[in-house]
């Protein structure tokens, strides 16, 4: 039995089960709304099992499941050595959302990472520690500015309303997902740079232990893995 | 495998020569604040630490280091000058990106430490002479480095007070330097920095984005860099030899770069001082780069131990001198001359089983 993972609510549920249909299989949920049971029509020995888009990377992982819907960014986030426990089978071409490093707009004189960069250490030196950053990416986040030696900077956890840490105080800049930036336009916040840290959409994932098994299956999709 | 407990009585062998050389065992904490670290050595050392939470004490790190808790121990009731020594585990945990290593490095490993706290211009060569004798059996290859020498070329170059500073800063991560020293070649380009309506938030004030976009406003009629320098700041770094040729190189840099002469003469009256102690200064290679591979707060003579046939392996022993680090951790900024390394036993009880 192939056990397929799939978010289970909102807009990611729809347009998972949308481009499922589109390829001739039809994924529902069983019973009313609350419950997290699902049905498959139109392959044999698959089963759906609904679960919340963040747990789905590590469901994948252990091997729970064999194939799986999820960001991109969840799955580098919550899985290191990633490549060597999934595989990335297809991208789905909805859930698309940037992580981004975005500081206020008021800093005038801040304009790319080298920016950034010098004026975390002028903060350091002016307020004795380190320029905070709030994010719920700290794997990410962490690499892609050791990456480019951004140094003088920490990383204050935040799984929730990020953009108002700024206003608050309790952090400097923010990293987080967006897809409009109309929420961090409307705190007063600008994304920095040119290249997003990661670029994310939903995207199919295989245990990659399992991937010889889900290949007929992937087949009669028509995407190959 | 080789059983733990052979790996301690390896270890204990080192703690006792340690203590033979004059130093006081120690034990410090196994569970350390996390503050403190965290203010050091950044994200770095939350990507490398163990990290847990205490209810009362807040964030935690599983010791990642000896230095640190010895220097406060030092800094909170020691006299100089000072030797200790200690034997203990260290916890480094290792995020491999995007695929799992074949071979994971060890989480959790032995160290044996030796540390002195002493205005004693013999201090570098007793510490490098200590660990040299201790690791003759193992046929290991020393590299030595200084990172004074490497600041003093930076504080040397004819630049601004603030390029200066920024060089030196990024002195450890090697590309932000290059991309600093690339714009410092060119013409001084004007930024434009429109005014906003936006209003302001935040805890960074205006008034440090004015003092910054004065910096700016000043960088525009500084003279770009003459090439003949990052040709001669190329020179020292690509310097990697046994230690007397290393010493004809660096004075002949000091021919076109007068700066460099106090730092030269330091290393030239270092090697004659580790000659006293028994060491072939023809053994031990001198890298200059070799600071920049190190902790950041090395900012004098370092040093590590590396086995030749083991390319995989760290370094079986490191060590340098400190005394940046005690200025962040002391007290209004005091520096005390520090210097000290640490051998992993449990990698010379491999070299030991081979």
């Amino acid at each position: 039995m192939i056990r397929l993972g799939v978010p289970s609510k909102g807009r990611l549920m729809e347009q998972t089960f949308d481009w499922f249909a589109a390829r001739g299989v039809a994924l529902s949920r069983s019973g009313s709304d609350r419950e997290y049971a699902g049905r498959v029509q139109g392959a044999d020995g698959v089963s759906l099992v609904l679960l919340s888009a963040g747990e789905i990377p590590r469901e994948l992982a252990a091997g729970r499941i064999e194939l799986g819907v999820t960001g991109t960014d969840l799955v580098r986030e919550k899985l290191a050595g990633w490549r060597s426990d999934v595989v990335e089978v297809a991208p789905m071409g909805f859930g698309h959302a940037d992580l981004i490093l975005a500081v206020p707009e008021c800093w005038r004189d801040c304009e790319d990472l080298d920016d950034f960069a010098s004026i975390a250490r002028d903060f350091r030196a002016a307020h004795g520690f380190r320029l905070r950053i709030a994010t719920k990416y700290h794997r990410l986040v962490r690499a892609w500015l050791a990456h480019h030696e951004v140094a003088d900077y920490q990383l204050v956890d935040s799984q929730g309303a990020t953009e108002g840490t700024v206003a608050n105080q309790t952090a400097e800049a923010v990293a987080d997902i967006t897809s409009s930036g109309e929420t961090l336009r409307a705190n007063n916040l600008k994304i920095l740079g040119a290249e997003p840290i990661l670029q994310s959409q939903a995207t199919l994932f295989a245990n990659r232990a399992a991937l010889d098994d889900v290949r007929p299956f992937l087949a009669q999709l028509g995407v190959e893995a | 495998m080789i059983p733990k407990r052979d790996k301690q009585a390896i270890g204990q062998r080192f703690l006792q020569a340690f203590r033979e050389a004059g130093a006081a065992e120690v034990a410090p904490d196994i569970l350390l604040p996390a503050d403190t670290l965290l203010d050091l050595y950044g994200e770095d050392i939350r990507a490398r630490a163990y990290t847990s939470t205490d209810p009362l004490r807040g964030e935690v790190m599983l010791r990642p280091d000896f230095t640190v808790p010895v220097v406060q121990m030092h800094m909170a009731n020691g006299a100089e000058p000072a030797r200790y020594c200690y034997l203990g585990e260290v916890f480094r945990k290792q995020d491999p990106g995007d695929e799992r290593p074949a071979n994971p490095r060890d989480n959790e490993y032995l160290q044996a430490g030796f540390e002195l706290f002493a205005h004693d211009p013999q201090a570098d060569a007793e510490v490098f002479g200590l660990f040299h004798r201790l690791l003759a059996p193992y046929r290991l290859q020393a590299i030595t480095g200084d990172s004074g020498l490497l600041m003093d070329a930076v504080r040397a170059l004819p630049l601004s007070t603030a390029r200066r500073d920024a060089l030196l800063h990024h002195l450890w991560r090697p590309r932000r330097f290059a991309r600093l020293l690339e714009r410092f070649s060119r013409p001084a380009e004007a930024r434009d920095l429109p005014a906003t309506s936006v209003p302001w938030a935040g805890l960074r004030g205006e008034d440090e984005m004015q003092a910054r976009i004065d910096r700016l406003l000043a960088d525009r009629d500084a003279q770009p860099l003459d090439p003949a320098w990052i040709a001669r700041l190329e020179r020292l770094f690509a310097v990697r030899a046994p230690l007397p040729a290393t010493l004809a190189e660096l004075r002949g840099l000091v021919g076109e770069w007068t700066d460099l002469g106090p730092a030269v003469l330091r290393i030239e009256e270092r090697m004659a001082m580790l000659s006293a102690q028994g060491v072939v200064p023809d053994a031990i290679l001198f890298d200059a780069s070799h600071g920049r591979q190190t902790m950041e707060y090395y900012d004098g003579f370092t040093f590590t131990f590396v086995a030749p046939d083991r390319p995989a392996w760290p370094p079986v022993a490191s060590g340098g001198r400190y005394d940046a680090l005690t200025a962040v951790l002391g007290r209004g900024g005091r520096a005390i001359p520090a210097v000290g390394g640490i051998i992993r036993p449990g990698l010379v009880a491999e070299l030991e089983a081979a």
